[in-house]
């Protein structure tokens, strides 16, 4: 197992350096350059060499390449040009209003999605299989703000059930409140993944020869389906969610927007707005490493689920 | 030389048809994606309104026989500017997913054939690109770009990519042990042909099915851009911006902000139910599945 | 000989594009404590689908138990619940299955699998049933017990995987056993060890044994009696040492001429051309006279199964019009 780690944490340092490539490139993708863009077009040609010398943009691209690195990966991801704190306090700061609202709806998406797509599993072309098709077909459709902007009208607005903003507050009922309508709606998405995954990963299962002989053991049909058909096809669907992580960080950014929530959300849309490069930059990259720990993470669950995983 | 042509396997069209239409939910899809198509091409003529035309007399008002979806905060006619944002939400759809296709495709054959470390390097950089979700890449390339009509095409091209490099890759390393694939070596071919007029036929079937489930995600990535104010940019018309601009309005207009989100809604759902049956018509593995 | 269990006028249809076709029809099996029942026949000439309805296994979406009974000492389990039907899988009727790299679960210790079915019939504690696994894979012969049953399916060879799902399948000392090819997936020489731990186990216990196979060797080493089906029906039935010597059905005829044997030079082998008919498109008349040698125009008749005349005070049978005639004219 301790094997298995280290080798998969060697592989995932060639995908970072690629990673830290990318978002190098990209941000020298800017019109002009990211100093042009930050001042303005007014601005004069001895605020935008000054600036440019404050950002290493003077330098050969080789060496601003290499200092980019040795920063990146000293964690050190610079300060924000808007608000002047450093990047990484700056993210530290909003992350765990996000991560609260993912882990929330990735727990929402398992409560309905796992019983959902087992029943349409077993139920196969019958009716419970169709309405659950189309009940995740729908939710898989639905641009994770459409959703929300809808919640919001019919919960909040018209029913008045919840908060149309998310107020800052130390109670725990009101905190709840908050976070209800959010975490439902990208929960409901989730869920909508979570059943189309366990709908088919059953399916296969199902039709593997142990089930076969699991029914030849005598297994009564509960235990036949939790213990052989479930347990067996869970391990696809923890990897399949591990890999929607990051679209699930993605989407939760829009729907913190509609929900007027802090998060990573109003951090970056403020980047935007302020074209603050290095906070745009430090945003990458923390997202980006984020996602592959995840998927780290990921495999590592899936060593200690599936017992063929390690040993090969 | 006969041979070599001959052996190359053809998909049957009738197959596909015959899916579809075991398939009963395809239709609904398909016919969903004709009307909407429809009323892009034929905006002028069915939208009852100028979409640009403010009137400040009318502004914010219901549904009614008059406006039938109701209007705006500039007085502006809500179904005659839906009716022209489906112009905006198709065009990008697919323009970004033809360019993503023919640059991803192009790429995947051409690592899938040449193999080796230039193979290795590009499925690392896909890898990477796959890792990070579409909507944030889209976001801050077209951020980086500067908002317009050809940056957030480019921008979501780019997001799109790497899953047609992996698509197109995978048949391209089996075709090539083929043997009408050995015989074209053998007889000198060069590797362009090879690629161009042996491998590409047999895998541009799979690649359709995906980039229709791709133009679904590139039309949400398109209305979630121009709700964050990134998209095509006011005064014209399309479906993330006019929710956008209705979202300030919500409390009291409801139009706003229902009718454009059921309209990309609606598109997206089409083309992942079309999407999913034709997968199942050319996956035979998959028959009768999600 | 009081039959353990008798198969009567069975037929399992199988839904195909919206229709149902008989995949067999009529078997009629009989068997009794301690014997080995061998039931052969090409691939798709019903005899798996034979064994898996007599446990009633067949997905339940696209198959159904048409007519016919599966009594089991005077019990018809065509009759019975699925949850009663449960209680006797495993129990007093166990399978084992052509493919042992896929048929145990891989998320479970090999113990653990044989464990289940003791703590499930026998309302075994789990220790005690661990404890009863490793005598188990003891008793079938896999080496150093103590540390293969904390182990799982990967790690053991195909030869060992089989011998586990022996274990689990002995593991409630069943009085019939079903085993489907069971050393068709295996090497030679494992094929060799593992039909005679069988054998051995079968004596041992007095078992029933119904065994499907494709290779008239492995019936030759085993069987008691031979039951041949084609096209989902039962050919010929007789005692092994009987059929071998007077096969009467032209397919068993024709079998026995394709069969590898020491005694013979392999170029003398032959092929029997064609192949069985799918469940949709049988003939009319007799199934297999368009493949047969000795076909007439009486053989637009469908035969039934019956004696055949000169088998003496044997119970050989066979479902063929012109080779009855013929031993009569005899």
């Amino acid at each position: 197992m301790t094997r298995y780690i280290i080798r998969r944490l060697l592989a995932a340092i060639p995908t970072l350096l690629a990673m830290l490539t990318m978002v190098f490139v990209l941000v020298r993708l800017v019109p002009g350059d990211a100093a042009m863009a930050m001042l303005g077009d007014q601005a004069s040609e001895a605020s935008l060499s000054a600036l440019r010398a404050r950002l290493g943009l003077d330098q050969p691209i080789g060496v601003q390449y290499l200092a980019f690195l040795r920063d990146m990966l000293g964690g050190n991801f610079g300060v924000s040009m808007s608000s002047g704190r450093p990047v990484l306090e700056e993210v530290a700061r909003v992350l765990p209003y996000t991560l609260e609202l993912t882990a929330a709806s990735i727990i929402i998406g398992a409560i309905f999605g796992l019983p959902l797509g087992m029943v349409a599993a077993l139920y196969r072309n019958a009716w419970p299989d169709y309405v659950s098709r189309i009940l995740s077909l729908t939710g898989l459709s639905f641009p994770g703000f459409v959703s929300g902007i809808l919640m919001l009208l019919a919960f909040a607005v018209y029913l008045r059930w919840f908060p149309v903003m998310s107020i800052a507050s130390d109670n725990i009922v009101d905190h709840l409140r908050n976070l209800a309508l959010p975490a439902l709606n990208l929960g409901l998405i989730m869920t909508a993944y979570i059943t189309r995954v366990t709908r088919s990963s059953m399916l296969n299962v199902l039709g593997e020869d142990y089930i076969r002989t699991a029914r030849a053991k005598g297994v009564p049909p509960r235990r036949l389906i939790m213990r052989h058909g479930l347990r067996n096809a869970l391990i696809p669907v923890v990897t399949v969610v591990g890999l929607y992580f990051g679209t699930l960080i993605g989407n939760s950014v829009l729907v913190e927007l509609v929900f007027t929530r802090p998060g990573l959300g109003k951090l970056i849309l403020g980047a935007l707005q302020a074209r603050d490069y290095t906070l745009l930059q430090g945003l990458m990259v923390i997202f980006a490493s984020f996602v592959i720990l995840v998927n780290i993470l990921t495999d590592l669950i899936y060593a200690v689920v599936d017992p063929r995983v390690s040993y090969s | 030389m006969t041979a070599v042509t001959e052996t190359i396997p053809a998909r049957k069209p009738n197959v596909l048809l015959q899916t579809l239409n075991r398939n009963r939910l395809s239709w609904v899809g398909i016919g969903l994606l004709a009307l909407i198509l429809l009323s892009a091409i034929f905006a002028p003529l069915l939208a009852p309104h100028d979409p640009l035309q403010q009137n400040i007399l009318n502004r914010l008002e219901g549904p009614s026989p008059e406006f039938w979806l109701g209007t705006d905060s500039y007085g502006r006619d809500v179904l005659s500017r839906l009716l022209y944002g489906t112009r905006v939400s198709l065009l990008v759809g697919f323009l970004s997913v033809l360019i993503a296709m023919t640059v991803g495709s192009a790429i995947g054959i051409f690592a899938g054939y040449v193999g080796g470390m230039v193979d290795q390097l590009i499925m690392g950089l896909v890898d990477v690109m796959l890792s990070f979700p579409t909507l944030l890449l889209g976001l801050m390339v077209a951020a980086m770009l500067g908002a317009s009509l050809e940056n957030l095409i480019i921008a979501i091209a780019i997001t799109e990519t790497a899953p047609f490099v992996r698509i197109a890759r995978a048949p391209t390393i089996s075709a090539k042990r083929k043997e009408y694939v050995e015989a074209g070596r053998a007889l000198g071919f060069s590797p362009l042909r090879i690629m161009g007029v042996h491998i590409l036929p047999n895998i541009l079937s799979d690649i359709v099915v995906v980039a229709s489930l791709w133009m679904a995600s590139a039309i949400r990535t398109e209305a979630s851009l121009s709700f964050i104010g990134l998209g095509v940019q006011p005064p014209t018309p399309t479906w993330g911006g006019m929710i956008r601009e209705g979202f300030e309005n919500i409390l009291s207009s409801w139009w706003l902000v229902v009718f454009p989100s059921l309209a990309i809604l609606l598109t997206v759902l089409a083309l992942n139910i079309l999407g999913d049956a034709l997968r199942d018509a050319i996956d035979p593995k998959l028959k009768g599945e999600s | 000989m009081t039959a353990l269990l008798d198969i009567r006028g069975l037929t399992t249809e199988f839904r195909v594009n919206g229709r149902w076709h008989a995949a067999i029809q009529d078997v009629d099996l009989s068997l009794a404590a301690n014997e080995t029942l061998a039931v052969v026949g090409e691939s798709g000439s019903g005899k798996s689908v034979t064994a898996l309805s007599t446990l009633r296994l067949l997905p339940q979406a696209g198959a159904r138990i048409g007519r016919g009974e599966i009594l089991f000492e005077g019990r018809d389990l065509a009759k019975l619940s699925e949850r009663q039907m449960a209680k006797v899988r495993g129990n007093d009727i166990a399978m084992i299955f052509q493919e042992p790299m896929t048929s145990l679960n891989p998320t479970m210790t090999v113990g653990d699998q044989i464990a289940e079915v003791l703590m499930i019939h026998r309302g075994m504690s789990h220790g005690a049933a661990l404890n009863e696994a490793r005598d188990l894979l003891d008793e079938v012969r896999v080496p150093d017990p103590a540390r293969r049953v904390t182990e799982y399916p990967h790690q053991f060879s195909g030869g060992m995987r089989q011998r586990a799902m022996i274990a689990i399948a002995l593991a409630c000392r069943p009085k019939v056993l079903l085993a489907d090819e069971p050393t068709t997936a295996l090497d030679v020489t494992v094929q060799h060890q593992v039909l005679t731990l069988l054998d051995d186990l079968k004596r041992e216990r007095g078992m029933g044994v119904i065994f499907i196979t494709h290779n008239l060797g492995v019936v030759a080493q085993i069987a008691d009696r031979v039951a041949v089906m084609y096209a989902g029906e039962i050919v010929e039935t007789a005692d092994c040492t009987r059929l071998f010597a007077n096969p009467a059905h032209p397919y068993t005829e024709a079998l026995l001429r394709a069969m590898p044997r020491v005694d013979r030079r392999a170029d003398t082998l032959e092929p029997i051309p064609g192949s069985v008919p799918s469940i949709t498109g049988r003939p009319a008349g007799c199934y297999f006279a368009p493949r047969c040698g000795y076909a007439r125009p009486e053989c637009g008749h469908h035969p039934v199964l019956g004696p055949i005349s000169g088998a003496g005070g044997s119970d050989h049978q066979a479902r063929c019009i012109l080779r009855a005639k013929a031993e009569e004219a005899a």
